[in-house]
C-alpha cells in the first residue's frame, strides 16, 4: 500500500438536536457518525456512497475540517488535524479543497467567475494570480473570456467546471467532491466525470467522491466505502463491490438504480 | 442551456429616472439655495402677504408660488428647506444604516453569542414606545438638527438589524459561505467579502426608505415644533403654519406638501430601481 | 382512444421572440404512461405546466390545441378551465418537501380538494383519504392523516401525495420528476408505487423525467425532447431497441450502466448537439415564412 494522505481513526460526529432541545439546558445529540476508521492513499479517487441520513456529506465536511469532530482523530499526512483552530488550519487550507453539490449556491452570484477562482490565490499570496487563474480556466476547458460572467449566466455543467476550476488553482493535495454531479443531466454529468478523471491523473491529485449513486461513480473510483447511518458497513474495490456486494444494503442500492433496459427485472 | 433569467433584459426604466432626476433636483436646490432662490426665504414684507401663486389673479412677479400670512416667498422657503431635508436623510439614514446594518450583519453572521447578545438588545429597544422616546429624547437634549438626527438614529436602526440579520442568516448557510472557509478566509474577511455583496442590495433599499422616513420624521417633528428652533425654513414647519391659514391661502400649505411627497416617494422608488438595475442577481 | 392530446402546441417567453416549445404534438391514452425525456431547458416540465395551466406569468402559449377529452382547453374560459383541470387532473409534484403545507395537519391537505372542487362531505372525503393513504401503503393511516409534515420523511410524504393525487380519482395525472429529491431505494418503492395505482385506476400519466432509466421502468411511450421540440416519439421498446434520432442515440449512450464499470462514459456529442440546433433553427425559419 502506498503512503496515507489521510487516516481517520475512531471518528465520531454529534450535533444537538434542537428540535427536542428542552426549555432549559443542553439539546439531546444526534449522533451522525458512529465510529469510522479508514485511510485515502496518496493518488487514490475512493467513492463514498451511501442513502440521505448515512452521514457521507458530514463525513465530507470533516475531511476538509468546515466541522470538528467530536471524537477521534484525524491525521493529514501525518499531522493531527482534529481540533486545529481555523489560524493553524489556514496554511494547510490551500492544500485540501472542496467542490460542492448546488455550484449555484456555492458559487457566489455577486462574483464573476474570474473573481470567484481567483479569490482563494490571492489569500494564499500567490504569486502571477492572472496566470494561475488562466491556467486553471485552460484546465477545465473553458475559454478565457468565460472570466466574466456571472454563474447564473452560465449552464450547471459549466457552473460546475467553475467550482472545479477554483478547486484546482490552488494546486491542492487532496478534492472533495460532494454530490457534484446529482444536480446535472446525463450529458453534462459525462462530461464532468471525465474531466475530473483527466485532472486527477494529470495533477497527481487524490479524490475523495461523495455521491448517493453507485452507477455514477463507478468508473471513476478505484475504491468505495458504502455508509448507512453513520457506519461504514463495506469498503471494497469497485469491481469486487459491483461484482460480489458483501453488505444486503449495498445489493439494494445497486438493485435500486434503473437502467436504461426495459428488460430489466425490479423486484 | 443557459439560465433563462439572463434572457431577460434590463433597462434603467422610467422609475430609476423620474427618482433619480427629482433627489438630483432637490440636491440642486439644497447646494445652490442661495443662488437660485428668487427671494430671501426669511424676509417678511406684510404688504405682500398670502399672495397667490403664479397663475392666480393678483400674484405678484417674482414669487412664484406665492407668499405666506407673513409675506416670506414659498418657493423660496421651500427651496432652503430642502437643505435641512436633504442633511437629516443623508446624514441620519446613513448613519442609522451602518450602525443598524454592521449589528445586523454581524449578528446574523456569527450567530452564537454575538447573535444572542444583539437581538435581545433589539428586542429589548423596540419595546420602548419611538414617538415617545423621541420626544423624551429631544426634551433632553434639547429642540435642534442634531437632536433630530440622534432621535432618527435611535428609534431606527433596529429596522435595520433586524432585516439585515435575517438576510445574513439566510446567506450564511449558503455553500459559498463554506467554500471560502475551505479555502482559509477568516470570519470577519468571509462576511465582508461574501456575505456583504448578497445582503448590500436589501442594505440600499432599505437605506433609500430610510432616508424617505427620515424627511418624514423630521417634517412631523417641525410640525409638532420639535425641531429646529429658529426661523430656518423646513417643509413640516411650512406645512404646520400653512395649516392655520388653509381657507385663506392653501398654497402655503400645498407646495411644501408636495415637495415632500415627492421626495419621499423617489427616495423609495430610487432604492428599487438601483436594485433592479445594477443588482447581477435578479430575484 | 386518447384522453390527453396536443396538437402542434407552442409557447414563448411572453412579448420575447424566444420559443419555449416549437409545435409539440403527443398523445396519451387511459392507462398509458408517457415519458416526457430531456436536459434542463428542454421544455418538458413546460408541456406537464401547460396541460395543468400553471404556466409561469412569464410564459405565454402562442398556438396550437390542449385536448382533453376531446374538448380544446384554450378554447374554454378561465373559469371553466380551471374547473375542468381541477375536476380531471391532478399534479404528483417534484419535491415532496415543499408541496405540503408546513403548518397544516395531513387530512385537511388531501381532503380539501375532495370537498371544495367536487362538492364531497367531509367524512366521505376523510373515509377515501384514510383508503388511500392505506392503498399506498401507509401503516396507520389514521395517524398520518392527523400529523404535520415536517413528522414524516421524505419517501412518506411522497407517498401522500401520490395518495392525494389519486383521491379524486383523476383522468389524467402529470408527474414532475416526481423522485429527484429522494434516495434510490426510495426512488424505486415510489416508482413501483406510482405505477401500480396508475395501472390499478387506469389513469393516463404524463411522466416528466430526465432518467431514460426510470422511463424504462415506468413508461409505455415517451416524447424526447430538445429545445421545446419533440425529436422523437416512440414506444419504450422500440426506442430502448434503437433510437430512431440521433441526439436521442446519444442521450441514451451518456446515460450511465453499471453493468460494465469499464466503459467509458459518452457525453452527447458537439455534433449530435450542433445537428439537432440546425434542426430547430430550420424548424424556425420555416415558421417565420408562414
Amino acid at each position: 500500500m502506498s503512503e496515507e494522505l489521510y487516516r481517520v481513526e475512531g471518528l465520531r460526529l454529534s450535533l444537538p438536536d434542537l428540535n427536542r432541545k428542552p426549555l432549559w439546558g443542553p439539546a439531546p445529540r444526534n449522533e451522525i457518525l458512529k465510529g469510522l476508521d479508514f485511510g485515502i492513499a496518496k493518488g487514490e479517487i475512493i467513492g463514498i456512497v451511501g442513502g440521505s441520513g448515512s452521514g457521507k456529506s458530514t463525513l465530507g465536511r470533516c475531511l476538509v475540517r468546515l466541522l470538528e469532530p467530536t471524537a477521534g482523530r484525524l491525521l493529514f499526512e501525518g499531522q493531527d488535524i482534529t481540533h486545529l483552530n481555523d489560524a493553524a488550519l489556514r496554511p494547510l487550507r490551500r492544500r485540501f479543497q472542496m467542490i460542492f453539490q448546488d455550484p449555484m449556491s456555492s458559487l457566489n452570484p455577486r462574483h464573476r467567475v474570474g473573481q470567484l477562482i481567483a479569490a482563494p490565490l490571492r489569500l494564499h499570496g500567490v504569486a502571477d494570480v492572472r496566470g494561475r487563474v488562466a491556467e486553471a480556466l485552460d484546465l477545465v476547458g473553458f475559454p478565457q473570456d468565460m472570466a466574466s460572467r456571472y454563474p447564473h449566466e452560465m449552464s450547471g455543467g459549466q457552473r460546475q467546471r467553475v467550482g472545479i476550476a477554483r478547486a484546482i488553482a490552488l494546486r491542492p493535495d487532496f478534492i472533495l467532491a460532494d454530490e457534484i454531479v446529482s444536480g446535472l443531466d446525463v450529458s453534462s454529468q459525462a462530461q464532468v466525470l471525465n474531466l475530473l478523471e483527466r485532472l486527477v491523473k494529470e495533477l497527481g491529485l487524490t479524490l475523495a467522491f461523495i455521491s448517493h449513486d453507485l452507477s455514477v461513480i463507478r468508473r471513476l473510483c478505484s475504491r468505495i466505502m458504502v455508509l448507512y447511518q453513520g457506519e461504514i458497513i463495506e469498503a471494497s474495490d469497485t469491481a469486487a463491490l459491483f461484482g460480489q456486494p458483501r453488505a444486503a444494503y449495498t445489493r439494494e442500492l445497486l438493485d435500486a438504480i434503473p437502467l436504461p433496459d426495459p428488460d430489466q427485472v425490479w423486484a | 442551456m443557459a439560465d433563462a433569467r439572463s434572457l431577460v433584459k434590463r433597462r434603467a426604466g422610467p422609475r430609476l429616472w423620474l427618482s433619480a432626476g427629482w433627489i438630483g433636483l432637490v440636491v440642486l436646490a439644497a447646494v445652490f439655495a442661495p443662488l437660485i432662490a428668487p427671494q430671501d426665504p426669511l424676509a417678511q414684507d406684510l404688504f405682500l402677504g398670502r399672495m397667490p401663486p403664479f397663475w392666480m389673479a393678483g400674484a405678484e412677479p417674482g414669487y412664484w408660488l406665492g407668499t405666506d400670512s407673513l409675506g416670506r416667498d414659498v418657493l423660496s422657503r421651500i427651496i432652503f428647506g430642502a437643505r435641512i431635508a436633504l442633511s437629516v436623510a443623508l446624514v441620519a439614514g446613513g448613519i442609522t444604516c451602518i450602525l443598524g446594518a454592521g449589528l445586523g450583519l454581524m449578528a446574523g453572521y456569527m450567530r452564537g453569542w454575538v447573535d444572542t447578545v444583539i437581538s435581545r438588545f433589539i428586542d429589548i429597544w423596540m419595546a420602548f414606545p419611538p414617538v415617545l422616546f423621541s420626544i423624551l429624547l429631544i426634551a433632553v437634549m434639547g429642540p435642534g438638527l442634531i437632536s433630530i438626527i440622534v432621535a432618527i438614529v435611535v428609534i431606527d436602526w433596529t429596522r435595520f438589524a433586524r432585516v439585515i440579520r435575517a438576510e445574513a442568516m439566510g446567506q450564511g448557510v449558503m455553500d459559498y459561505v463554506a467554500s471560502a472557509r475551505v479555502v482559509g478566509r477568516g470570519r470577519i474577511s468571509t462576511m465582508l467579502t461574501e456575505i456583504l455583496p448578497n445582503v448590500l442590495p436589501t442594505i440600499v433599499v432599505l437605506l433609500t426608505l430610510e432616508m424617505g422616513i427620515a424627511v418624514i420624521i423630521e417634517a412631523i417633528l417641525s410640525f409638532v415644533n420639535l425641531s429646529i428652533p429658529t426661523d430656518d425654513p423646513t417643509w413640516g414647519g411650512m406645512i404646520s403654519e400653512g395649516r392655520i391659514s388653509i381657507n385663506q391661502a392653501w398654497w402655503v400649505l400645498v407646495f411644501p406638501l408636495i415637495a415632500l411627497f415627492l421626495t419621499v416617494l423617489a427616495f423609495s422608488q430610487l432604492g428599487e430601481g438601483l436594485k433592479n438595475r445594477y443588482d447581477p442577481v435578479l430575484r | 382512444m386518447t384522453y390527453l392530446e396536443l396538437k402542434g402546441l407552442s409557447a414563448r417567453i411572453t412579448r420575447q421572440n424566444h420559443p419555449l416549445l416549437r409545435s409539440v404534438s403527443l398523445s396519451v391514452a387511459p392507462g398509458e404512461v408517457r415519458g416526457l425525456v430531456g436536459e434542463s431547458g428542454a421544455g418538458k416540465s413546460m408541456i406537464g405546466k401547460a396541460v395543468l395551466g400553471i404556466l409561469p406569468k412569464a410564459v405565454e402559449v402562442t398556438g396550437g390545441e390542449i385536448l382533453l377529452g376531446g374538448e380544446d382547453l384554450q378554447r374554454l374560459s378561465d373559469k371553466d378551465r380551471r374547473h375542468r383541470i381541477g375536476q380531471t387532473c391532478a399534479l404528483i409534484p417534484q419535491d415532496p418537501l415543499t408541496a405540503l403545507n408546513p403548518s397544516r395537519r395531513i387530512a385537511p391537505q388531501i381532503t380539501d380538494r375532495l370537498v371544495d372542487i367536487l362538492g364531497w362531505e367531509r367524512a366521505r372525503a376523510v373515509a377515501r383519504a384514510e383508503e388511500l393513504l392505506d392503498e399506498v401503503r401507509i401503516q396507520d393511516p389514521a395517524r398520518v392523516m392527523r400529523a404535520y409534515p415536517h413528522e414524516l420523511s421524505g419517501g412518506m410524504r411522497q407517498r401522500i401525495l401520490i395518495a392525494s393525487a389519486f383521491a379524486a380519482a383523476p383522468k389524467l395525472i402529470v408527474a414532475d420528476e416526481p423522485t429527484t429529491a429522494l434516495d434510490v431505494t426510495v426512488q424505486k418503492q415510489i416508482l413501483k408505487l406510482i405505477r401500480d395505482m396508475q395501472a390499478r385506476h387506469g389513469t393516463a400519466l404524463l411522466f416528466v423525467t430526465h432518467d431514460l432509466g426510470i422511463v424504462s421502468k415506468v413508461c409505455n411511450r415517451l416524447s424526447v425532447l430538445y429545445g421545446g421540440m419533440v425529436v422523437e416519439d416512440n414506444d419504450v421498446p422500440g426506442f430502448f431497441a434503437g433510437p430512431r434520432h440521433a441526439y436521442s442515440r446519444a442521450l441514451l449512450a451518456a446515460t450511465p450502466k453499471y453493468t460494465d464499470p469499464s466503459a467509458s462514459l459518452t457525453p452527447v456529442p458537439d455534433q449530435v448537439i450542433a445537428d439537432v440546433r440546425a434542426e430547430i433553427d430550420a424548424f424556425d425559419r420555416e415558421r417565420a415564412h408562414v
